[in-house]
């Protein structure tokens, strides 16, 4: 068999936007003749296929699951059985929590070809070469999978563009056997606000790292903010020290930046996560003492220096 | 109840990194190692259950790796690990998380844990698959990604939140032994005192092969694993458009850029 299969990802009744991305993903590696299939896990599949019936996509196959939300034994169980039936090329997931939970597991069980944190995945004389990065995304990686028949990539948010179109893909219906899990889900706990300030409306941020150094620093870089008018924001270490509050944090566990046009980042490498709240910004601003910082291929304007200096030097200026 | 707990050495780049001539990885003399920052995080949760338990409990900690490892087991050792564990043998070179994984499984195959923990991911390879490869291997139950765990000796269940995107937390109940990876921010890393760091010195670190482990070449490096690295390379990035000059000039344009927007928002 040949073909791409692409695993839905869904949570709280919404198809996560991730999904759509995948979608795209898996488009562009279609072959002639080859079919892009897309598989929702639910226990009221259904209800997706409106979503995922959009142009490129061949068929959608809902699986009913005996879980409402993500199950790392139950989605390796349905996911294995219809990778083992139907034997595809191609398994795109996306790069997400719930796929960290068995994605690996999975492909270590099937022996599958694997690679996570995927953003660009092309064919070279017929064999499928994925990129990754490595070392706080310093260098980039091309991996491929000799003797693989079957390869599973997990692809990285926001890097492929959904495709628009609304379609009708055929519907299949794909049976899989009730499994007993090992875990029990029992509820979802909404991050606590620790202070009034929204960062989602925020449109003039400016944010601090972990360059910052000290928990001392802090109350100058919340006075510079103010002086210049800025939302205060931090990177994660800064959010886990207790710093400052969660609800500041930027990135993919944290806030995103929605509707900020100026965002400067003082002493933040540029981690992915980090990355996934803001990169959007219109103009980003990063000072950082390493020019080979990753934030400075995200940033409109770059200042390779020391952040104490400069934010002695700015605060002169307001 | 035994706790073990995967460490991963991991390399940042020096400023002035090359390429390794062969291409496929970057000249380990611009390496600057240290313990994964997931993995002060693992380990201060096993000796945290430790201290908190009336039964007795031993904090295991593994690393697979070549000599150079020892480091980070010892700064392990001297934040509260009972034992360290490292495996090495050259043909583990090239391995991916998944070929880690089966060494890892092995370990745990040989000590027995009530519990293994790993990183979420390292922060050279960021692979976050490790830990669950390993699950995968041993048959274990498993979750990833966990910020709050509550894990009573001799339970046959523990309950902890997994973190989701946007800060969600899925609160989750697992049975026992299970392998969790463990997220930043779950606890508060202890710093090592001079004195522990010096006990730690002296203690013996328990050097496996794979032979040890009933593990052959095929298992680890390339053979084993489910994927190949055929080139690293320095992107062309797109690259920000660098503000030259001294502190005074850089911030003078920064400022400039601050009035601007404001300027035209208002
Ligand atoms: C599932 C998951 C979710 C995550 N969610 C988030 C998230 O929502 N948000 C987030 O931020 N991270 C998140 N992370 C963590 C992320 O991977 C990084 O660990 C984190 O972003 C690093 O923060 P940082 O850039 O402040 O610190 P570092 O990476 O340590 O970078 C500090 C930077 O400061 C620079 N610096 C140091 N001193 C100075 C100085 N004096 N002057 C100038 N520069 C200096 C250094 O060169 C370095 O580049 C998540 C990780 C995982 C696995």
């Amino acid at each position: 068999m040949s073909g791409i299969l692409v695993i839905g990802e869904q949570r709280r009744g919404e198809l996560r936007p991730v999904s759509l991305e995948l979608l795209s993903a898996g488009i562009s590696l279609r072959r002639a003749g080859e079919e892009v299939a897309v598989a929702i896990l639910s226990d009221s599949p259904d209800r997706f296929v409106k979503p995922l019936s959009l142009s490129g996509v061949d068929e959608i196959v809902t699986v009913k699951v005996g879980a409402a939300e993500f199950d790392p034994d139950i989605f390796e169980s349905a996911v294995g059985a219809l990778i083992t039936k139907r034997n595809p090329d191609v398994v795109l997931v996306a790069h997400s929590v719930d796929s960290f939970g068995y994605a690996a597991a999975l492909a270590t069980r099937l022996g599958l070809g694997f690679a996570t944190d995927v953003f660009s995945v092309e064919r070279v004389d017929g064999e499928l070469v994925a990129t990754r990065g490595g070392y706080g995304q310093k260098v980039y990686v091309e991996v491929d999978f000799p003797g693989r028949n079957t390869v599973m990539l997990a692809i990285r948010g926001n890097v492929f563009k959904p495709p628009e179109q609304a379609a009708s893909p055929r519907i299949t219906i794909f049976d899989t056997p009730p499994v007993q899990s090992r875990a029990t889900g029992r509820e979802f706990i909404e991050m606590s606000a620790g202070d009034d300030v929204d960062m989602t409306a925020a449109e003039f941020i400016l944010t601090i790292g972990r360059g910052i150094g000290e928990e001392a620093k802090v109350a100058q870089f919340r006075e510079l903010a103010d002086a210049v008018g800025a939302t205060l924001g931090c990177s994660r270490p800064i959010a886990d020290a207790g710093w400052l509050p969660k609800s500041r944090q930027v990135g993919q566990s944290g806030k995103t930046a929605s509707t900020c046009q100026l965002y400067i980042a003082m002493g933040v490498s540029g981690a992915i996560q980090h990355l996934a709240g803001m990169k959007h910004v219109s103009t980003i601003v990063a000072v950082n003492s390493d020019a080979e910082a990753s934030i400075f291929s995200v940033a409109k304007y770059g200042i390779v220096g020391d952040i104490f200096e400069i934010a002695e030097e700015l605060r002169k200026h307001f | 109840m035994k706790i073990l707990v995967a460490v991963k050495q991991v390399a940042a780049l020096d400023e002035d990194f090359a390429i390794r001539d062969d291409g496929r990885d970057v000249d380990s003399d611009f390496f600057i190692r240290d313990l994964n920052e997931w993995d002060d995080f693992s380990l201060e949760e096993a000796v945290k259950i430790r201290e908190s338990s009336a039964e007795p409990v031993e904090v295991v900690v593994v690393s697979v790796g070549p000599d150079e490892a020892d480091e980070s087991l010892r700064k392990c050792l001297a934040k509260g690990a009972d034992r360290a564990i490292r495996v090495w043998d050259t043909c583990i070179e090239y391995s991916d998380s998944i070929a880690i994984a089966r060494v890892l499984a092995a370990v745990a195959k040989r000590e027995a844990p009530n519990m293994l923990f790993a990183g979420v991911q390292s922060s050279d390879q960021s692979f976050a698959s490790t830990g669950i490869a390993a699950a995968a291997l041993l048959g274990w139950p498993h979750a990833a990604v966990v910020s709050n765990l509550t894990c009573t000796p001799g339970a046959n269940l523990a309950v902890f939140r997994r973190e989701l995107e946007g800060g969600l937390l899925h609160e989750v109940e697992i049975q026992c032994p299970a392998v969790l990876t463990i997220q930043l921010g779950i606890n508060t890393p202890r710093y090592a005192s001079l004195r522990s760091i010096k006990q730690a010195a002296a203690k013996p670190i328990e050097v496996l092969s794979l032979s040890d482990l009933a593990l052959g070449a095929a298992d680890v490096g390339e053979a084993g694993s489910s994927s190949r690295v055929r080139r690293m390379y320095v992107p062309d990035k797109a690259r920000a458009q660098l503000i030259e000059g001294d502190a005074a000039q850089q911030a003078a344009r920064l400022a400039q850029i601050i009035h601007a927007f404001k300027g035209a928002a208002s």
